[in-house]
């Protein structure tokens, strides 16, 4: 391939722009099959479309390294580099990030979702940064004329230790970009890591702390207008007639235009736009089934007692299992529809000319959203260029790209640059939730207390499998079932942050719980008991680690002191998702009758942890928001419409609110696994063990504030 | 329409809008100072929080007609050169996890520490309740008011 699309030609001007010359190394951090890096020339840069990133050492000692993932708060942007960084043995103060466009050429993995970027970049990072290391060495051997043997790095800096002759890697750069790159090149062992492990501070904190416009909110073009559209009021519903003559008539407005069930408002500010937009005389007529709240918990009794499942998983006999059980434990737990709410709501910008489309905004799935818009208007992908912003939050929100097609259309209809902003309204009322779901959970033990049947079934709305059928405790008992069934709603819904887990894991661990208090076991020991079960007499497939799940139960457990506490009810949790565990316990004291949240301890196994306050952050930033959604969070329906539209009504927890948390991690040198997600699940189960534990009531529906525990009279800070 | 003459950040501006502008889309729409941030446009969030004579207010419900010579302050405009002890703070305590919300968490923390120089921790949270961090990065916040409140 030698043609240059806009994208690349951009990135190329970006990059020659920051280097002057010096060192440009073309790398792959996404591809399988090249891992190789290799010197780039000004001139074969602009040709070779080969390689996804680029790593280069200006002479003036300037390292700069693209960064492809959609940036969230998952700190992607720091972490990335500090990967390079330390096989380089870079100088931390003088490495700069610059966030990619959208490149399907280049990236094959260019998204946020799945706490993936970091398992599946790892190697690709620490390869780049070892090769241009070993060419940084080889320069200043061949200067000094010694062997290469003879020299270290440290600091961005290759240093002689006999002579004690050093070279900056700037003044290095250039006789380093005319060699050639090794095909393997060693990497340092973990020990003599110097960055990663460490606390790096977020590379964007000062722009973030000066309001500088990072967001895609904050973008600017001269000559754009703003939009917002109104979409139906209720799922199930379609525009049946638009009024938009007063609208139209008030200043500031360019225009109403209908199209699809959006009738968008186009003017020249928000404000202008806010104001006629509630001018649009809009009447609706049914499209589809109108569902209430109350209809889905109809709906899931119907569904959990429907012979029409989808098995998940069957080991052995189950119904022997619980003909011969001498105890029969059975019990549900309910969820109900949450919004994502990230802070900064949808917006999106697009251009449609001739000859091509410029979008920019912020998006989890850039290359999907280029790909949707190109079907739509019918213009081929190497046509539309798409420019990341930072996003203020996903949450999983931002995976769909249903607002970036709404401002292509827009613009293409309009025939202007258009940002089109949603407000909070419009994200909380018509956007995409987490479903709706109730387990029920089945189990049989025998006379001495041992589980010998387990049954699962999942039932949800717009969820094809609610369950994640390999999770522990399958392959723990012999005896074993879990299966599905979804019910088709025209209340969209999508991934939320550790999506199905997020709930599932707190029904789980609390079930786990009801079994080992029936079989008169303490919890974190029947859980123990379980995984040496799964060990020496596994049942079916096991698809989690024993090992590692063991290892943060017992940490955890001595961190905060399991068994030894008499002024506190503590309850237990643990989880794996995303390839990583986490175990929790969470501190309840009893303050003027009501549970009190005091704390949250947490052992994570993430494998080698990058960047130490940015795990610290998304385990605590996990946490809170798996406490804060389980506390609180709830969206209902009445006649298709969200009762719930803005945070008056809808309550997200806030600092007061927050329990004490402390956060460890499993030092083993194992390469890293997600951690975006992985601390989320597990924290209602342990919050809802311990409520348990003070107060003998068991939570199983969320959100725990509208149960017995917590709904007489509230709490002090509830 | 009608001119207005806003004190904003130490610099006379001039902008022609409605009377019933918020100062919220005033800042961003026709100033051009995008650090403070629309949440939810109701007062809700405290993402918009700015300065007006040094209180915290939240700009996406304030009229543009009501500030009259009132000074507005914003993120950009806390100090010269972003070293206000609470935005140094905030960067040594690494709080930021997507940002959005900071600006506005710093600017009510700003108005808490010039109102009351040395808080309790519970002073902290009942001055920033109003502000919702979506990323939970409360604590940090927490420790990096508290922080700030030691170095002033």
């Amino acid at each position: 391939m030698t043609t240059l699309n806009k994208t690349n030609r951009r990135d190329f001007l970006k990059i020659t722009s920051m280097t002057g010359s010096g060192l440009l190394l073309g790398f792959s951090w996404f591809s399988a099959d090249a891992e190789t890096p290799v010197v780039m020339t000004k001139t074969n840069f602009a040709g070779d479309l080969g390689f996804n990133s680029y790593l280069s050492i200006g002479t003036d000692g300037t390292i700069t390294i693209f960064s492809p993932n959609p940036e969230l708060g998952q700190n992607i942007m720091t972490s990335f580099p500090m990967i390079v960084a330390e096989e380089l043995d870079a100088d931390w103060t003088k490495v700069k990030v610059v966030q990619a466009a959208l490149d399907t050429v280049k990236f094959d993995r260019q998204l946020t979702g799945g706490s993936g970027a970091i398992p599946h970049s790892w190697k690709r990072l620490r390869v780049a940064g070892a090769t241009a290391r070993h060419l940084l060495i080889a320069a200043a051997a061949k200067r000094w004329n010694v062997d290469t043997t003879e020299c270290s790095t440290s600091n961005g800096f290759v240093i002689h230790a006999k002579t004690g002759n050093k070279f900056g890697y700037g003044e290095l750069a250039e006789e380093a970009s005319k060699m050639t790159a090794p095909a393997d090149v060693p990497l340092k062992n973990r020990k003599d890591f110097k960055i990663i492990g460490t606390a790096v501070r977020n590379i964007e904190n000062k722009k973030i702390i000066t309001g500088k416009g990072m967001f895609g909110l904050d973008f600017y073009r001269e000559g754009m207008v703003i939009a917002m559209i109104q979409r139906p009021p209720a799922f199930g519903t379609k525009v049946k007639s638009v009024d938009a003559t007063a609208a139209k008539a008030m200043p500031g407005i360019v225009d109403v235009v209908t199209f699809k069930n959006n009738v968008a408002v186009v003017g020249k500010s928000t404000w202008e736009v806010m104001k006629a937009r509630k001018a649009v005389k809009i009447e609706y007529e049914k499209d589809g089934n109108i569902e209430s709240t109350a209809d889905h918990d109809q709906l899931f009794v119907s569904l959990l007692n429907s012979d029409k499942a989808t098995v998940r998983r069957k080991d052995g006999d189950v119904e022997t299992a619980f003909k011969n059980a001498a105890k029969i434990i059975t019990s549900e737990y309910q969820c109900p529809f949450i919004p994502h709410n990230p802070m900064e709501p949808m917006n999106f910008f697009a251009d449609v000319r001739e000859g091509g489309i410029e979008l920019v905004g912020p998006s989890q799935t850039p290359g999907s959203a280029r790909t949707a818009v190109s079907k739509l208007l019918n213009i081929p992908e190497n046509k539309i260029t798409l420019e990341l912003t930072r996003l203020g939050g996903g949450f999983g929100r931002r995976l769909k790209y249903d607002y970036v097609l709404e401002a292509a259309e827009l613009s293409s209809i309009i025939k202007k640059p258009v940002k089109l902003i949603w407000s909070r309204e419009d994200d909380m009322m018509g956007g995409s939730y987490r479903p709706a779901v109730r387990y029920r959970f089945e189990a049989a033990l025998d006379a001495q207390g041992n589980l010998i049947g387990y049954k699962l079934r999942g039932v949800g709305i717009n969820v094809n499998n609610s369950t994640r059928e390999d999770n522990f405790p399958s392959g723990a008992v012999d005896n074993l079932l879990i299966d599905t069934l979804e019910h088709v709603s025209p209340i969209t819904t999508g991934a939320w942050r550790a999506p199905v887990t997020n709930f599932l894991a707190f029904a789980e661990q609390g079930f786990i719980d009801e079994v080992a208090q029936a079989a008169g076991k303490d919890p974190v020991q029947f859980r123990l008991e379980l995984l040496q079960k799964a060990r020496t007499k596994p049942a079916g497939a096991i698809k989690y680690n024993i090992d590692r799940m063991e290892t943060v139960i017992k940490q955890v457990a001595e961190k905060s002191g399991w068994g030894t506490k008499k002024d506190v009810s503590q309850g237990f949790s643990v989880y794996f998702s995303h390839a990583s565990y986490v175990g929790q316990v969470c501190d309840v004291e009893m303050k003027a009758g009501k549970p009190v949240v005091k704390k949250i301890y947490a052992v994570a196994d993430c494998g080698e942890v990058i960047n130490k306050s940015g795990a610290q952050q998304q385990v605590m930033g996990g946490i809170v928001d798996g406490y804060g959604h389980a506390m609180f969070g709830k969206l209902t329906f009445k006649d298709g419409a969200p009762g719930q539209n803005n945070f008056g009504q809808y309550r997200l927890i806030r600092m007061k609110e927050i329990p004490e948390i402390e956060a460890h991690f499993v030092d083993n040198g194992i390469d890293p696994t997600g951690l975006g997600e992985p601390a989320l699940p597990p924290t209602g189960g342990a919050v809802a063990n311990a409520i348990f534990k003070a107060t003998g009531t068991r939570l199983k529906n969320q959100p725990f504030i509208d149960e017995p525990p917590f709904k007489a009279k509230p709490a002090k800070g509830f | 329409m009608a001119i207005f003459n806003l004190q904003v950040n130490g610099k006379e501006y001039k902008t022609d809008v409605a009377a019933d502008t918020p100062l919220l889309w005033v800042l961003r729409d026709h100033l051009g100072l995008v650090g403070t941030k629309f949440g939810c446009g109701i007062a809700q969030c405290g993402a918009c929080t700015v300065l007006l004579d040094g209180n915290a207010v939240k700009a996406c419900v304030l009229p543009v007609s009501a500030i009259k010579t009132s000074k507005v302050t914003t993120i950009e405009g806390l100090s010269a050169n972003g070293d206000h002890p609470l935005q140094q703070a905030w960067d040594e305590v690494d709080v930021p996890q997507c940002g959005y919300c900071q600006a506005g968490q710093i600017m009510t923390a700003a108005a808490l520490l010039k109102r009351k120089p040395k808080p309790t921790m519970q002073e902290i949270d009942e001055a920033m309740h109003p502000n919702i961090c979506r990323c939970g990065a409360y604590h940090r916040i927490r420790e990096a008011v508290k922080s700030a409140s030691n170095k002033i």
